[in-house]
């Protein structure tokens, strides 16, 4: 380290430089200048905007016409959330964990696994929807397998009870990668001998798993929720992907990022919002670093130093 | 030992069941792009053979679209936006590893906001600047928002192996004389791993983004690759042939990417959570 005196001098200016205006100018002044949007309307004159205040997020939340999908959409985005959580994390624990025995191949297992997690979400909605097309029979085929071939014909993505829980699980099958693999780097770095230590002491693989691996992988554990939590209430690729900006049928698959789309977009009878689409924007960055905030200083703060 | 060994069998059991349930999709649409339509439906399992084999649905993909265009868009836009992320963020990185100054702490903050908060969250913004800025419908729009959003990531990554680098290669180099520029371009080849976990995290989510080339640049002439699959995939809806085509040639690239940077891949997403 190279102490400056004062001021800052020119070379540490250069280096900073490019990447601080960049961010600024692309990331931070946009959000600000959104965030000061969701404060504004259009101006009574009819030209222009003027600032109203909380006026949009009282209007969001109180007239029905806009409280109706935005709480429909924050419903189903906490389903959505809830389905990777007890779904995808779990499932990723475990990969992980047998992966972590050393098992010969784990990386062949480890590099197929995660494969679905490199390709685009438009191409995965794609695959599944033609995999669930009850006219090609696929879907047929494999519930086949477990003697229910006749659930292969129900339409799972057009069906407003089961479209969104048919969306999570292709989502989980995609990102299933990301929470195996940290999980999978946080136990190869446990010490070997505190396993052997307790094996000697007669402890069966699931009392060692639970009583010194788990513990010790937990800042892992919160890592990946608030990572889940983030991905989830930012998601939209995938809905618009399968189901259209509409989220049919009937909304059932509404999420916020669609819903955002659709208010600042606009959509069949209901013209495009920027101010409205702010309001939405903003809404979802409250809830996204309320989640964090709990991340950084309900979990990670208890539990020892890691960094993201 | 001999519980030991069915352990070991329940295992591969288990990896293998879930690494068909991982492969089986991707497969199953590869297979039947190069399958005419009719044995597509009366035997989707089947490997194309001699007289089910077609390329049909790649003849029609050449001629109803430009995927050439689009395929050349998302690499101009991935390569650049990489490029500047690299360049950018290590010169930062550099800054913040190495100098101490006032403001050091607070510049690192204010950089890591962009790891946790979306950037998409900021959409309206981004298109009234881009409008302001006529940058809509060009591809420039699109390089400038991935790399202001790789920025923070990979600040962050690069800053963590910048600080250990030993001090004694750098005042070697200063009592010879040797300008801090200098400095920055003799620590960058020794960092080398660092930059390519960051190169690795950063390629896929640019590449396979859908939202601002839908937003930004959703004209013909600057559509990427998965815009225009997504555009030519609801065109073609009932083209089975066509369809399984546009995806199966989607799918190809990032498994390529994925092939040669597998390694930097899996060492950017550990080294990104527990550094």
């Amino acid at each position: 380290m190279v102490k400056s005196k004062r001021g800052l001098p020119i070379h540490i200016l250069v280096f900073l430089g490019p990447a601080v205006l960049i961010y600024t100018a692309f990331m931070i002044y946009p959000l600000c200048d959104s965030l000061w949007l969701s404060l504004n309307n259009k101006a009574s004159s009819g030209a222009g905007q003027m600032f109203v205040g909380i006026q949009n997020y009282l209007t969001l939340f109180s007239q029905d016409r806009w409280s109706a999908p935005l709480w429909n959409a924050v419903r189903n985005n906490l389903v959505f959330f809830v389905i990777h959580m007890v779904v995808q994390n779990p499932i990723g624990l475990l990969l992980a964990g047998l992966l972590a025995t050393r098992i010969r191949g784990a990386a062949i297992y480890r590099t197929i696994i995660f494969t679905p997690t490199i390709l685009s979400v438009v191409i995965i909605g794609f695959v599944w929807k033609l995999i669930l097309l009850p006219s090609w029979g696929i879907s047929r085929a494999l519930f086949g397998i477990v003697g229910l071939s006749g659930l292969g014909d129900y339409p799972w993505l057009g069906t407003e009870s089961t479209t969104l829980i048919t969306l999570s699980l292709m989502s989980v099958w995609q990102n299933i990668g990301i929470p195996m693999m940290l999980f999978l780097a946080a136990l190869i770095r446990i010490p070997d001998d505190l396993m052997e230590a307790a094996r000697v002491d007669g402890a069966s693989s699931w009392t060692i798993f639970w009583r010194i691996q788990f513990p010790l992988i937990l800042p892992t554990v919160g890592l990946i929720a608030v990572l889940t939590f983030v991905g989830n209430f930012n998601a939209f690729d995938l809905i618009y992907a399968t189901q259209g900006a509409l989220a049919g049928p009937n909304f059932a698959s509404d999420i916020l990022g669609t819903f955002f789309f659709r208010t600042f977009f606009g959509y069949q009878l209901q013209p495009a919002d920027p101010f409205m689409g702010s309001t939405v924007a903003g809404v979802m960055l409250v809830i996204i670093l309320v989640g964090v905030l709990i991340y950084l200083f309900g979990w990670q703060r208890r539990l020892q130093q890691i960094q993201f | 030992m001999r519980s030991k060994f069915w352990s070991a069998i329940a295992t591969h059991a288990v990896l293998i069941a879930y690494a068909v349930v991982a492969l089986f999709p991707v497969l199953l649409i590869i297979l039947n792009s190069f399958k005419d339509r009719i044995t597509i439906f009366s035997a989707p399992f089947a490997l194309p053979w001699a007289d089910s084999f077609t390329l049909d649905g790649y003849a029609t993909l050449v001629s109803g679209s430009h995927f050439e265009w689009y395929f050349l868009n998302s690499l101009f836009v991935t390569t650049s936006s990489l490029l500047l992320i690299l360049i950018v963020g290590s010169m930062a990185a550099f800054a913040l590893a190495e100098y101490k100054f006032r403001f050091n702490l607070l510049t690192s903050l204010y950089l890591s906001i962009g790891i946790m908060v979306p950037i998409r969250l900021g959409t309206v913004g981004i298109l009234r600047l881009m409008v302001n800025l006529h940058l809509v419908n060009n591809l420039l729009s699109l390089i400038l928002i991935y790399t202001a959003q790789g920025i923070p990531l990979a600040v962050f990554v690069l800053t963590t192996f910048m600080r250990q680098v030993p001090g004694d290669l750098k005042d070697a180099a200063r009592i010879d004389g040797a300008s801090e520029y200098r400095i920055y371009l003799l620590i960058l080849p020794l960092v080398r791993p660092a930059l390519g976990s960051v190169l690795a995290i950063s390629m896929l989510p640019i590449w396979n983004d859908l939202w601002f080339p839908l937003i930004l640049a959703p004209g013909e002439a600057t559509k990427t690759l998965i815009l225009g699959a997504q555009t030519f995939l609801g065109e073609f809806a009932n083209d089975y042939n066509a369809v399984l085509a546009a995806l199966t040639l989607a799918i190809l690239p990032p498994v390529f990417l994925y092939v040669i940077f597998s390694r930097q891949l899996i060492r950017g997403i550990t080294a990104g959570a527990v550094k």
